[in-house]
């Protein structure tokens, strides 16, 4: 449990960022506390700068919106989703209840790169595939 | 419609299928693109992707997996045919075909121009050590020859991307000067003041910046491991760029960043009507109803934006435009663009008449945060953000409404 600010610090429409790590953004939404991670799930931005309207926030760098109460984007660039963290109010002070880390992405390993290039990239048959594995992982053996 | 084909499997491509599929075109897709890449992000390859631990330097590797704009899960969806590593060379008379380099090609009902630019090239022979940065593979390029030991590197060209490439460098340790023709960087793109401002960066941040020269040529010398280097290489590596005011910079390394030029060639000999650029109407159609052009390569009412968020915010107007067969809707997007250099985030939005004045607005340039509007005739029609994103985005929204107001 993180300590974060008092209450009376964090007016509506205002949101703060915690030096954790990673670090996370705490948002008051006309009244609701919301946290999540702070950095944008597409690319290196910080959400606890971002646009607030309602429970949506908007990246400051590509306008990306987040559903504060899901973490789910609600339009690209961003595709996967920020994580929520619990809030609770003690004493009149806002504190954050760290989530889990999720599970740290590693790169698909050469030999389940096969399964991932998709069956309807077709046409340049070979081409695609050596495309595909050289952004997902494999590629250097060709 | 039964067929559309998009050609460039790029930002703007990939966003055209995407609207395609999400306007409810459920006909044949086929994706037509020169690089044997499915869709990836440029911006990074100028910025993190050079800066990257070198641990990740294998091709594929940690480094690359964040520049897929795409993945699996919506390749299924999107249900195309990618015709990758293939370049469209024609279109004929009436675009009823996009004509393929392998000798094939796809008989099509509507097409969807998506070719971008590619970097600009300095005439003469091409010496190993000598760069562009424009694709993954320019970028690989790039950083396999920053990866070995310091080096003396020669960014010609002192706009968005050189600005960038040299902040990466710098950042790797080695030794850079860029080269600029015009007395102040970024002087079409910001005006003289933030073009002040962003020269101020590059000395702040270690970069010997040379302005108001041209270059008159490069050196170089039989290289012992010409061998080595591809064959589009002329024999021999870089030793030199001599400017034109007769000064001999010397370096290993140099990477030409002189902007980009519209890649249109494929449309000759068509009736498309091609003016630095795909010409369109504001609904980005072009001279013929069942083509439409998006991204960098099209000149959408008289402008053409080589911006990252143009090209993915064209293709929704376009592709509805392309689907009623007429202009039904038209663009209203503000201009917007960002840039990272020397740990400082740039934002900028709206348009800037020649003769516009700036006002800081928040904070203050030698704090290196700040807001500042341009303004002309008595309007705010632009705005300029260093490290100052709220500030940024209000001013943003505002610029935005009243444009959308005044349409
Ligand atoms: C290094 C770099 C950094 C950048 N940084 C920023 C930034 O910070 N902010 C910003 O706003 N913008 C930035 N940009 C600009 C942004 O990336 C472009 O605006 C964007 O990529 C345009 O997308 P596009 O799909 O229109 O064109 P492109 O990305 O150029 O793609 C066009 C594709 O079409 C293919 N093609 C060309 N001719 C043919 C043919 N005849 N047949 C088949 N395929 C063909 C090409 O091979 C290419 O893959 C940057 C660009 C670069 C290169
Ligand atoms: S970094 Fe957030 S939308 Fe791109």
């Amino acid at each position: 449990m993180i300590p974060v600010c008092r209450l009376e610090d964090l007016p509506a429409g205002e949101s703060v960022r915690l030096d954790t790590t990673p670090p996370v953004a705490v948002f008051n939404a006309d009244g609701a506390l919301y946290a999540v991670d702070d950095t944008c799930s597409h690319q290196d931005a910080s959400l606890s700068e971002g646009w607030l309207e309602g429970c949506l926030v908007e990246c400051p760098l590509h306008a990306a919106t987040f559903d504060l109460r899901t973490g789910q984007p609600t339009c690209l660039p961003a595709r996967r989703p920020v994580r929520t963290h619990r809030v609770s109010v003690v004493d009149g002070t806002i504190h954050v209840h760290l989530t889990e880390p999720a599970a740290v992405p590693v790169p698909v390993p050469a030999s389940a790169t096969s399964a991932i290039v998709p069956a309807g990239v077709s046409g340049a048959g070979s081409l695609s595939a050596t495309a595909h594995s050289t952004l997902t992982g494999e590629g250097s053996a060709a | 419609m039964n067929t559309v084909t998009v050609v460039g499997a790029s930002l703007a491509g990939l966003y055209a299928a995407r609207e395609l599929r999400a306007q409810g075109f459920d006909g044949r897709l086929v994706i037509v693109g020169a690089e044997p890449h499915l869709p990836y992000d440029r911006p990074p390859l100028s910025k993190d992707f050079l800066t990257s631990d070198p641990s990740n330097l294998l091709v594929g590797g940690a480094a690359e997996a964040p520049l897929a704009l795409t993945d699996t899960e919506e390749i299924g969806e999107l249900a195309a045919e990618w015709l990758l590593g293939v370049h469209a060379t024609g279109l004929d008379q009436h675009a009823r075909a996009v004509l393929l380099d392998d000798g094939r090609s796809v008989v099509t009902d509507g097409v969807v121009v998506a070719t971008g630019a590619s970097a600009r090239r300095l005439p003469g022979p091409w010496p190993a050590g000598v760069h562009t940065l424009r694709t993954l593979d320019d970028a690989r390029a790039l950083r396999a020859d920053l990866a070995q030991g310091t080096r003396r590197v020669v960014v010609i060209g002192g706009g968005f991307i050189g600005a960038e490439t040299a902040s990466s460098c710098v950042a790797l340790g080695h030794d850079v000067t860029v080269v600029e023709a015009a007395p102040l960087p970024l002087l079409p793109q910001l005006g003289p003041d933030m073009g002040a401002f962003c020269a101020d960066l590059h000395r702040r941040g270690g970069t010997r910046l040379l302005t108001g020269t041209g270059v008159a040529g490069l050196h170089r010398v039989a290289s012992p491991h010409s061998h080595s280097h591809s064959h589009s290489h002329s024999p021999g590596h870089v030793t030199a760029v001599e400017l034109s005011d007769g000064r001999l910079l010397p370096a290993d390394v140099v990477v030409v960043g002189i902007g980009a030029a519209p890649n249109t060639a494929w449309l000759a000999g068509t009736s498309l009507a091609v003016r630095d650029g795909v010409v369109c109407d504001d609904g980005c159609v072009t001279s013929l109803p069942n083509v439409v052009a998006v991204g960098d390569v099209a000149r959408v009412g008289g402008v053409r934006a080589e911006h990252w968020t143009s090209a993915t915010e064209l293709p929704r107007v376009a592709v509805r435009n392309l689907l009623a067969a007429r202009t039904v809707e038209t663009v209203t997007a503000l201009p917007y663009f960002w840039s990272d250099q020397y740990g400082s985030r740039i934002q900028f939005a709206g348009h800037r008449p020649a003769d516009a004045t700036v006002r800081i607005e928040e904070g203050s340039p030698d704090d290196g945060s700040f807001l500042a509007v341009y303004e002309h005739a008595g309007r705010v029609t632009a705005a300029l953000a260093v490290d100052c994103p709220r500030p940024f985005m209000k001013v943003r929204r505002e610029l935005r409404a009243r444009q959308v107001a005044a349409v």
